[in-house]
């Protein structure tokens, strides 16, 4: 346990060195080009921007609050304030002057690492979301020259657009004339879902391939009969297994058990 | 005047649509593909839009005329190769293309013509 | 750019494929775009007796867009509400190209009156 602390101190440590460095080297080149010091966005403070903003992304990766991050800057303020009343003490004047400054830096880059993190936070969702998506639609090849996509949950326009072009995408690359649409973890059918299912099926018939629905559970064919839906002749089955075993015949396969 | 080329495979006539079409260049081919047809007697059409990365509704409505000419002069017509963007972009336009046959490529397509050809049905169940 | 002949057509699609393009749209968003281009464009040398588009890159927040114009100082359109219907199967006419677009972009204007030409606004997010 000792050693955890130890080495969090040793982390910590580094990295205010680290800022404290590169505030410094900042200062010296903004006064030396005669920028202005205080501008955080100004070329001299890149160094000290990529260090906060990399300070940012390791804390928001490790789910640490925003908070954390800029209390981790603020903290310098103390110490700093500290020190200048040591080495300034007795000059009132210029003591004021350097608070102020070194307050209005530190405040300047606690927001920096805020906006970061919000940035990094915001990033990382969206990378999740999409692999998420990706990952709940994955599009198998079930046999030669057929396809199937088992979707899994609700489908949405954004889904329905990413299944079709990863569908549509596979059909063309494999050349295969049939993919079956399992919708067995749909959980509900609606006039929605149902036009997007047949947005779908078109667009592959269009292509000059054929589409097979399983996984129609009884109350799903109810739905669909009581909406009205109009399948125009697309083939349902009510299992995937139904669903290969007719591929399959369509395609002038049989299945013969050798034992 | 630019015309597309119609290329002549046994006893289907082969187009291959590889530019940008003007819309003049599309009723050309439509012109050209009816004489063809007529010409040489052919059963068969083959049309290989693998390389049109937009179909509009002038082209799409081009494609279901020249399908609908052809069977008027007693030959199938297939439409091959169409892109997975395109099929969307159809889908959405709300083109269905009815009465078009289409096929993934131009191998099945021909394979469709050829089975036309024999009376063999596609099966369905 | 102009439209007013069949090349500007042409010329009109592979000008909103290179401006969608350079937005970084994915493939399948810039062929709606360009088709719903190729669309407008035709309505407006054909019906509009020839006009222009213009456009715009548009920013809402976060996120950009492509904004197209299509004008014309052409007859007009009398029923705007009937145009943009689905006059799919009637074959002739502009509500294809108009409802047909539409589906195409995500914001549509439109604005037209008979002897005042017709003006049209599609605008397409990333």
């Amino acid at each position: 346990m000792a050693s955890h602390a130890q080495t969090l101190i040793t982390l910590l440590q580094d990295e205010r060195a680290a800022l404290l460095k590169a505030w410094t080297t900042a200062t010296h080149g903004a006064r030396a080009s005669a920028a202005t010091p205080d501008d955080l966005r100004a070329e001299g403070w890149s160094n000290a921007r990529r260090l906060l903003e990399a300070l940012s992304a390791s804390r928001a990766a490790q789910g640490q609050s925003a908070g954390e991050t800029s209390a981790f800057v603020l903290a310098l303020k103390l110490p700093i304030f500290a020190a200048l009343q040591q080495r300034l003490g007795q000059d009132s004047q210029t003591l004021l002057e350097a608070v102020v400054s070194v307050t209005t830096k530190l405040d300047a880059m606690a927001q920096w690492t805020m906006t970061a993190f919000q940035r990094t936070r915001e990033e990382l969702i969206a990378r999740q979301q999409q692999e998420l998506l990706e990952l709940s639609t994955p599009v198998i090849k079930l046999w030669e020259g057929v396809l199937a996509v088992p979707m899994i949950g609700t489908l949405d326009s954004s889904r329905t657009q990413m299944v079709m072009e990863a569908l549509l995408q596979k059909i063309v690359d494999t050349e295969s004339g049939l993919a079956i649409i399992d919708i067995t973890g749909v959980p509900t059918v609606d006039t929605l879902v149902a036009q997007h299912l047949l947005k779908t099926v078109t667009a592959i018939r269009l292509m000059g391939a054929d589409c097979i629905i399983s996984g129609v559970r009884p109350q799903i064919a109810q739905t669909i009969v009581h909406l009205g839906v109009d399948l125009q002749g697309v083939t349902t089955k009510a299992s995937l297994a139904a669903a290969l075993a007719l591929a399959l015949k369509r395609g002038g396969w049989t299945v013969a058990r050798t034992a | 005047m630019y015309r597309i080329p119609i290329l002549q495979m046994g006893s289907a006539l082969l187009v291959t649509i590889q530019v940008d079409m003007e819309d003049q260049t599309a009723l050309q081919l439509q012109d050209d593909l009816a004489s063809r047809i007529e010409t040489t007697g052919a059963n068969g059409v083959l049309i290989d839009i693998s390389a049109l990365e937009i179909v509009d509704s002038f082209v799409g409505r081009m494609l279901a005329a020249i399908s609908g000419i052809a069977r008027v002069l007693d030959a199938t017509t297939v439409v091959v190769g169409m892109q997975p963007a395109v099929a969307i972009t159809l889908v959405e336009l709300g083109l269905s293309l009815e009465g078009v046959k289409t096929a993934l490529n131009v191998k099945r397509g021909m394979l469709l013509l050829e089975q036309g050809q024999h009376g063999e049905s596609l099966e369905r169940d | 750019m102009p439209l007013r002949g069949e090349p500007d057509i042409v010329a009109s699609r592979q000008l909103v494929r290179k401006l969608t393009q350079q937005l970084g749209f994915t493939l399948v968003d810039q062929t709606k775009m360009v088709t719903a281009a190729s669309e407008l464009s035709r309505n407006t040398v054909t019906y509009g007796g020839g006009g222009e588009m213009g456009w715009d890159v548009v920013e809402q927040g976060a996120r950009r867009g492509l904004r197209l114009r299509f004008r014309d100082e052409g007859p007009g359109i009398p029923d705007i509400a009937q145009a943009l219907t689905d006059g799919w199967t009637s074959g002739k006419g502009m509500g294809l190209g108009l409802s047909g677009s539409r589906r195409l972009v995500h914001e549509f204007d439109i604005q037209s009156a008979v002897g005042e030409g017709t003006c049209v606004s599609v605008t397409r997010w990333k």
